[in-house]
């Protein structure tokens, strides 16, 4: 007789709770004041149509760190512009979160809860491997999708529904062999790759080859997934005499590498690409004499008035803090995030409907002037672009500094 | 020679380190035939608790607490995740194993956010020091002699005291020793907390030289250490740690070459050598259930 | 029960799984075409990789399971077919742009390009050669690792349980290091990804315009997974499948029996890393792209879990568990990463729906296992309450805040969840979903369980005697 007492009351009690909580899920539509405190993400008040859009970002795994940052520069421009006129209908944004994970298998999964869950564009993803699994997704449900700090040119080769506002690795890795030929005047660097990862692989890859185009030489290494132990690499550097190095590496492996680069008291400059600018990796080289330079898609100071206001966002939720890292500095990939969501809602203002072939044709269209630049979609849907900042860490004060900017010498 | 010995450095310090895991591992596979593969993840807990416990306390307080901390969840895993399945199948056990390591990576990529954690530095560890124009932390230089110093301590610990000679039984014949009146159930939570207080003193020597923690950052050096358990004769604590110093050795050797890529590779092509031509181990005692 | 019942039943079992096999197949075709693409693409997507995880996991169990092999290599060996299969069906005119880093291919054939040329190019012929041409490959792909396997089978199957796991564990991640190598870059493309050759997607069937008019990328995943677990099940029913379970129980009494050990263990590794390869080229079919840094030994670690949770010795078991497994994970307990869960009433009701089917199930499977095992234990039924209390938790947190956000809920927890879910089936239910029985014979036991119930189980002993009985008879 038991057994169906405690059937009866497990079904009981379950449905008991339920029903009263039923007047909890019916409050939440409109809930737009109870919530507001946490609330960067719930819909306002009112009964307007919701246009959703997808945010496809990694907040877990390798890239995790720079998927969260990403993913705050979205936050904070949709608590700036909620809601937007679409034709004559004014409609309230929202904004979906698929974690990726960082993982390629994962990431067809991710896409699809988007499309499933009906966004008519789609923003992201931090990390080319996981855009590159998850592209013919979008394609074939025919859903725009913008990157916004993928720089695998693949990316976009080949699918007329990934966008990018960012630049590519090939760009990337010239700007940087300039930077070091022409304002470090080194002639041998070395540079340093995890296996496996084609976001290094590629920025080394054409790095190699426009240094070498300018005379110079360099030294090809690599690291295995999950090492920790850089010593013996930068060691490596050091007997080779090298004038520069570079590691374009993800943020987890770069901050090891600063760490046992500042433990060896290492006064070779590093070069690092837009991975490498974030918090975490600035904090490693605190206290040292580590000359890191990276190159990336905004400087800090670009813009006051933003960053000023950004900064307020950030500090007013602690859960934002974290996810930055810490503390309050701007990293370049949330303002590509914030310029992204901004690209989006130009496109489907220009689009007159959420539909999202409409969206897809309108992104041809737009032409907006960013915080971090002038943004229109060229081939491929590549944001055109010809110049990137450059930003040096300052050890003793926990900031960068403004290195200018660098562009392709022809 | 400044890069020879840079190399040579590291490779001590990194096999210093692997073995204060590895004895965790032998320890453990000695008595229970099991691979405890939540073993390098707890030591990658035990770098992330002293990264929180450092930001609200003073290091004299955090750093035993740590440990203490460590001992507790080695010894609370053991009783949660294995002793309930001490008649099963060695696989389910294993399995169990993999369940733990893949639950506390998880929970530490929530609780982290997936966010990098920066390693407090500690006095004295954290500071450099220039030996034939390499700078390296003192931690390094440290590792080797501090990992001398607690083998003999617990050689002297396994030989000369009571609960040594009942390890020592349990690891000779498990049922024949639960026959004789030793509690079993003490002896096994005995060994988990020395391993665990063992990795728990690794992860300071590791992480102040290598500072960044993310919840992977136990996988590796985990697994490792058990290749360096398997070389050295598993159930061997003196090989264990010679493994250790081999396999870090040699892993720095290849990561200094033109091969780099191959250097984690390397290291299992040692253990597949290894197991079909010595079994054994180097040091292991002949058992029948190896091959 | 007399030997010629059972072997009637067991054929009986076999028709009306084979029955049961053809309604999916055909449901997935009816309802790729009948449903909304865009709203349900997740289902598709995420049944897709079940199956694709199914052969993987029936593969392992092949190994683990019936042969009692513990061999952790089994991402390598899908890595193995992945690319095998990336490489020969790249088309030609995509390999300058997939080898940009390299300059091109080493390797410039692709098979579906030749049979689609063979056949005339476009059009039926075209489609057929297209389709013709990925089951070479796949072929292909499912025989380099068997020959990978076989390769490296002489030296490590001469290892025992744990030796073997790690040394297998450890071969997996010197593929991978190979496979990354800058060096062969001009056939593995290195570090970057293999992409642009054909998947799933390309067995819809479109008209001229390039509309689709039928749907088949979900049976065509579906129908390739399905044909080889009914490969490996015809294995494992014939006398080499006897061999292999003997090997298991005990090893000394199978060589007395005059059965060869080292060529069984062999055969065994060389056909599950075959299955493994060709799952390998399915999930670089389902990934539309290859990249040796996704086979990590995070992955075998999942297959093996999957294959644990199902029942080790089960194909049906695997298969089931293969689907669950993927369908929480990536799919139903997604909600477990956004604090505003409760933004919208439907994701609200979900939430409580989950949760007490959770309630109900629990509850059904202790009164099940009471049963069973004849003993009364209370303390048991009180887990079966816990989903209510995680509830009532929270209402008493709404009430008292107001806030709709649920506590703890942040992207990470879900797979938290997740692995506690995993340790308690490890633990409280060792045996896993179905221990090392198959579906039909579940399925009786649970209509049996039932119809005791409806009964007022007055005859539960009795029963249970019987049942008891029957168990014994088919083992």
């Amino acid at each position: 007789m038991k057994k169906f007492l405690a059937l009866l009351l497990a079904l009981v009690m379950v449905f008991a709770l339920a029903a009263c909580g039923e007047p909890a899920g019916e409050e939440t539509t409109p809930a737009g004041e109870e919530t507001t405190p946490a609330g960067e993400e719930t819909a306002p008040a009112g009964d307007m149509p919701t246009v959703k859009i997808g945010v496809f970002e990694p907040l877990t795994g390798d890239s995790g760190a720079g998927g969260k940052q990403e993913m705050l520069g979205m936050q904070y421009a949709h608590s700036l512009q909620p809601t937007v006129m679409i034709g004559d209908t004014e409609y309230a944004v929202e904004l979906v979160p698929a974690d990726n994970a960082s993982d390629s298998s994962k990431a067809p999964t991710a896409a699809s809860t988007l499309v499933s869950e009906g966004v008519s564009i789609v923003l992201g993803t931090y990390g080319s491997s996981s855009a590159i699994a998850a592209g013919p997704i979008f394609e074939q449900a025919q859903i725009p999708a913008i990157g916004v700090t993928c720089t695998n040119p693949q990316v976009t080769v080949g699918n007329e529904f990934y966008f990018r506002t960012c630049f590519i690795d090939p760009f990337q890795g010239t700007v940087l062999a300039n930077y070091a030929s022409e304002q470090l005047g080194a002639t041998k660097v070395y540079t340093l790759g995890e296996a496996g990862n084609d976001y290094d692989t590629g920025v080394i890859n054409y790095f190699t080859e426009a240094f070498e185009g300018l005379g110079g030489t360099t030294v090809a290494d690599t690291f295995q997934t999950n090492n920790s132990d850089f010593t013996s690499y930068l060691n490596k550097a050091v007997s080779e005499g090298v004038d520069a190095i570079l590691t374009p590496v993800s943020i987890a492996y770069s901050t090891q590498i600063m760490a046992q680069a500042k433990a060896m008291n290492l006064e070779i400059p590093i070069l690092g690409s837009d991975t490498l600018d974030n918090n975490t990796v600035l904090e490693a080289t605190q206290g040292s004499s580590i000359q890191l330079i990276v190159t990336t898609f905004y400087n800090e100071g670009g813009d006051p008035e933003f960053d000023a206001n950004f900064k307020e966002w950030i500090n007013s939720d602690p859960e934002n803090l974290t996810n930055n890292g810490g503390n309050d500095m701007i990293a370049a990939v949330s303002v590509m995030g914030f310029d992204a969501y901004n690209v989006a809602l130009e496109a489907l203002k220009l689009a007159g409907s959420t539909d999202s072939v409409a969206v897809k044709d309108a992104l041809w269209d737009v032409d907006y002037e960013g915080i971090t630049g002038h943004i229109t979609f060229g081939e491929n849907g590549d944001a055109v672009r010809d110049l990137a900042y450059i930003k040096i860490a300052d050890t003793a004060n926990n900031t960068w500094t403004n290195g200018g900017t660098q562009t392709v010498a022809e | 020679m400044q890069f020879a010995v840079s190399i040579l450095l590291s490779g001590i310090s990194v096999g210093g380190q692997y073995a204060l895991i590895a004895i965790g591992y032998t320890m453990v596979y000695g008595i229970l035939r099991l691979i405890n593969f939540a073993h390098g993840d707890v030591f990658m807990v035990a770098g992330l608790v002293l990264v929180y416990m450092s930001a609200s306390m003073p290091l004299y307080i955090s750093i035993p607490l740590m440990i203490v901390f460590i001992v507790a969840l080695g010894f609370c895993i053991e009783r949660v995740a294995y002793k309930p399945l001490r008649s099963a199948p060695r696989m389910s056990v294993m399995i169990s194993a993999i369940g733990v390591s893949f639950l506390i990576q998880n929970f530490a990529t929530y609780y982290t956010g997936g966010l990098p954690q920066t390693y407090p530095s500690l006095p004295f560890l954290s500071d450099t020091v220039t030996i034939y124009g390499t700078s390296v932390r003192w931690a390094v230089i440290i590792t080797p002699f501090l990992v001398v110093a607690l083998i003999v301590a617990l050689t002297v610990l396994i030989n000369k005291t009571k609960i040594g000679l009942a390890m020592r039984a349990a690891a000779r014949d498990f049922e024949t020793c639960q026959l004789m009146g030793i509690r079993i159930n003490s002896v096994i939570s005995f060994t988990f907390i020395i391993g665990s207080a063992l990795a728990a003193i690794g992860s300071l020597l590791y992480f102040t030289n290598y500072q960044s923690i993310v919840p992977l950052s136990g996988a590796m050096p985990g697994l490792k250490a058990f290749v360096a358990a398997v070389f050295g004769g598993i159930g061997s604590i003196p090989g264990a740690v010679i493994g250790a110093f081999i396999i870090g050795i040699c892993e720095n050797i290849v990561k200094g070459t033109s091969l780099s890529i191959f250097s984690d590779a390397f290291t299992f092509v040692l253990l597949i050598v290894i197991l079909v031509v010595k079994p054994t181990g180097l040091f292991g005692e002949k058992a029948t259930d190896k091959v | 029960m007399s030997a010629v019942t059972l072997e009637k039943k067991t054929k009986k079992g076999s028709f009306l799984a084979l029955i049961g096999v053809l309604v999916v197949l055909g449901l997935t075709i009816v309802l790729e075409n009948t449903l909304d693409p865009n709203a349900n693409i997740i289902v598709f997507t995420a049944l897709k990789k079940g199956a694709v995880y199914a052969l993987v996991a029936v593969s392992m169990n092949l190994l683990n399971g019936f042969t009692g092999l513990f061999s952790l290599g089994q991402a390598g060996f899908m890595l193995l077919g992945g690319y095998a299969y990336a490489i020969f069906t790249i088309p030609s005119d995509m390999r300058e742009s997939v080898y940009y880093l390299f300059d091109g291919s080493a390797i410039n054939f692709s098979f579906p390009e030749f049979f689609t040329n063979l056949f005339g190019g476009g059009g039926v012929g075209g489609a057929v050669g297209m389709v013709l041409g990925v089951l070479i490959a796949i072929i292909i792909a499912g025989l380099v690792a068997a020959f990978v396997a076989w390769l490296i089978g002489l030296p490590v199957l001469k290892l025992k349980s744990d030796y073997l796991a790690i040394a297998t564990l450890g071969f997996a991640e010197i593929i991978r290091a190979v496979f990354q190598w800058n060096n062969l870059g001009r056939i593995t493309n290195g570090a970057n990804a293999l992409k642009n050759f054909p998947t799933f997607t390309n067995f819809n069937i479109t008209n001229a315009d390039g509309q689709i008019v039928l749907r088949l990328s979900t049976f065509a995943c579906f129908a390739i997974a399905a044909l080889c677990i009914w490969l490996i099940v015809l294995l494992i029913n014939s006398s080499y499948g006897r061999a292999f379970k003997a090997i298991r129980e005990d090893e000394i009494a199978a060589e007395a029996m005059g059965i060869n050990l080292a060529k069984h263990k062999r055969m065994s590794f060389i056909i599950s890393s075959f299955f493994a390869g060709v799952g390998g080229a399915l999930l670089a079919m389902f990934m539309n792209q290859v990249q040796a840094k996704t086979f990590t030994s995070t992955m075998t670690y999942e297959i093996l879990l999957i294959v644990v949770l199902g029942g080790i010795g089960s194909v049906s078991g695997s298969t089931i568990a293969a689907f669950l497994y993927v369908l929480c994970s990536e799919w139903w307990l997604r909600f477990l990463d956004v604090p505003a869960v409760f933004k919208s009433t439907g994701r609200y009701w979900t939430f409580i729906a989950v949760l007490a089917v959770a309630a109900v199930l629990i509850t059904l499977l202790l009164v099940w296992r009471r049963r069973k095992g004849g003993a009364k234990k209370p303390k048991e039924l009180w887990s079966a309450f816990l989903p209510g209390a995680v509830i009532l938790a929270y209402d008493i947190y709404y009430l008292s805040t107001g806030s709709t956000d649920v506590p703890f809920l942040n992207s990470g927890f879900r797979m938290v969840v997740f692995s506690v879910i995993i340790m308690v089936v490890v633990l409280f239910f060792r045996r896993g979903l179905f221990g090392d029985r198959e579906l039909p014979h579940v399925l009786r036991q649970i209509g049996a369980f039932f119809k005791r119930l409806a009964s007022g189980g007055k005859k539960t002993a009795a029963a249970a005697a019987a049942k008891g009985k029957e168990d014994g008879a088919n083992e």
